[in-house]
């Protein structure tokens, strides 16, 4: 690229940078207003204050750990199971079955998906509850716990599960010491998508949560309300968090990749 | 390949799927057929062909943010793609930083800003201008499709691009085409399927809003969103004629999707994971 592109290409990725950012840090910035409303007033902490004394929003956020931990270790148990299944499966069209059914609910609209659950648990009389935000839960993170572990056993080195074999293992200790570790990484990928997922989610919770508040529902009630300075400093409390996990996240994968490179060096 | 002998082990991520993804979906057609008593009837698809108007315009809004979307994102995920190995890493995470935040909290934001006494009413009043009517417009609700939105646009592409071998570039380069027959034959062609997949991906979401328009749309931006969340929990209630509003949604997005994945199928497949 020539230096006159470059320097144009910066530019443009600033201001897209700027676009995304900057309603969040306006957010944060009226954190710290000491009045309602979006003139400056001056520094005060007065909405965290009012923020951690709000029962409503605690014990929403527990709510939304309990589904989302729920949702995730049963998602990841079934995902899993079905990877397992579905790579042992010889009959092409069973196996096409099972893929275009997971990709359903990943490319229907969210509301779709939250009104056919409505739908099922009205016509089932389950009323809305936890059981009915899990089990609505699971069925949109599955897929992704399945799509993640599924390529790793197909990565698997076929010599290996054999070596194991012929070692003296009996088929179910070769699977725990070969297959298990090799997709570790998909399961553990896809417990965490799932995670994410469920406790990030709205729309499929608003429409089968019933009487439980859950952090979004609780979030959206305030939102309707216009001006509330509580939710800026619930953004920014979100927003630092998602930060140090991501940054924490990624200087971990650098330094892995370091302590690979270094590794291979020394081979 | 490895012989498993653990077709068992999927029986219950099947028996999960029939029962809660695909069985739901079927009752919606049930449900668009029948009436209260259970009895068969075109009722709700006539009463749902009344809305029309509202899903051309939901169409309409969130055909005009994936396109916004794209004509941004496409530059954006090229200039990103030509960036070091370390500094794309790096992009690659403040693009799906706000991704990571509640969306109600982002379209939440916007509010604040675009509102009345918002942050850029207060402003232009504090320098001396007259305050502009920015919430309760078409255009903040296609802001607020695009704010959203934009990061799954953005990410498909920039993986494409990123797999778009430069040697190419640089053949069409000696070989006499310029920029722009560079970007029609070679790059445009390569990263087709990130486009592809990238348009579903915002389209899909937008169409079916009803939290965007709910909070930046106000009255005159109802959409077919807000129209099947006033069916099945607002004051509209009506669980029969609901349903057949959400059929006609999911007809228009699977035929969305099918003319797409026609253009490119299996490609787009691959962008998406």
């Amino acid at each position: 690229m020539t230096k006159k592109g470059k320097t144009l290409s910066g530019i443009y990725i600033a201001l897209m940078m700027l676009f995304l950012y900057l309603p969040i840090f306006v957010l944060i910035v009226f954190s710290f207003n000491s009045t309602k409303g979006y003139s400056w007033n001056g520094f005060s902490l007065q909405w965290y204050k009012d923020l951690f004394s709000n029962e409503l929003i605690l014990s929403s956020l527990v709510n939304t750990l309990i589904v989302a931990a729920a949702a995730s270790v049963v998602s990841t148990i079934l995902g899993t199971g079905a990877a397992l299944g579905v790579f042992s499966m010889k009959n092409k069209a069973a196996k096409n079955a099972i893929k275009n059914v997971t990709y359903l609910p990943m490319l229907s609209p969210e509301i779709v998906m939250g009104i056919s659950l409505m739908l099922l648990f009205s016509f089932a009389h389950l009323s809305g509850g936890f059981a009915s935000l899990i089990i609505a839960h699971v069925s949109f993170c599955v897929p992704t716990v399945f799509l993640s572990v599924l390529p790793k056993l197909r990565q698997i080195n076929k010599n290996m599960y054999e070596a194991a074999l012929d070692l003296g293992c009996n088929p179910q200790r070769a699977f725990f010491k070969v297959i298990v570790p090799e997709i570790m990484p998909g399961i553990i990928t896809g417990f965490l998508m799932a995670f994410t997922y469920s406790l990030d989610d709205f729309v499929v919770s608003y429409f089968t949560a019933g009487n439980v508040q859950t952090l979004s529902i609780t979030i959206y009630s305030m939102v309707k309300k216009r001006v509330s300075p509580e939710i800026n400093a619930l953004s920014t409390i979100m927003f630092v968090l998602v930060l140090l996990v991501l940054l924490v996240v990624n200087v971990r994968s650098i330094k892995a990749e370091r302590a690979r490179e270094k590794k291979m060096m020394r081979l | 390949m490895i012989k498993l002998n653990a077709k068992w082990a999927s029986y219950p991520y099947i028996v999960w799927m029939i029962l809660f993804t695909v069985l739901p979906l079927l009752l919606i057609i049930y449900f668009a057929f029948t009436d209260r008593t259970g009895a068969f009837t075109f009722d709700n698809i006539e009463q749902a062909a009344a809305y029309l108007p509202t899903l051309v315009k939901s169409i309409y809004l969130a055909a005009i943010a994936t396109v916004i979307c794209l004509v941004f994102a496409y530059p954006f995920a090229y200039a990103m793609s030509r960036l070091s190995f370390s500094r794309q890493k790096m992009m690659t995470m403040l693009v799906m930083l706000p991704m990571w935040m509640n969306f109600l909290l982002r379209t939440y934001a916007w509010q604040a800003l675009l509102e009345d006494n918002g942050v850029i009413n207060s402003l232009l009043t504090s320098i001396g201008l007259s305050p502009l009517k920015l919430i309760n417009t078409s255009g903040a609700v296609v802001l607020g499709m695009v704010y959203n939105y934009i990061p799954y646009m953005i990410l498909p592409l920039y993986s494409v691009m990123t797999k778009i071998d430069k040697s190419l570039v640089e053949a069409a380069g000696d070989l006499g085409a310029g920029f722009f027959a560079t970007f029609r034959r070679v790059v445009l062609p390569l990263s087709m399927p990130g486009i592809i997949s990238g348009t579903t991906m915002v389209f899909v979401p937008a169409v079916s809003t009803f939290v965007i328009s709910g909070m930046l749309g106000g009255a005159e931006n109802y959409l077919i969103g807000d129209l099947i969340e006033a069916q099945f929990l607002g004051n509209s209630y009506d669980l029969n004629c609901g349903s057949a509003t959400s059929l006609l949604l999911m007809v228009v997005v699977l035929i969305t999707m099918a003319i797409f994945n026609r253009l490119d199928s299996e490609d787009a497949e691959e962008a998406l994971l």
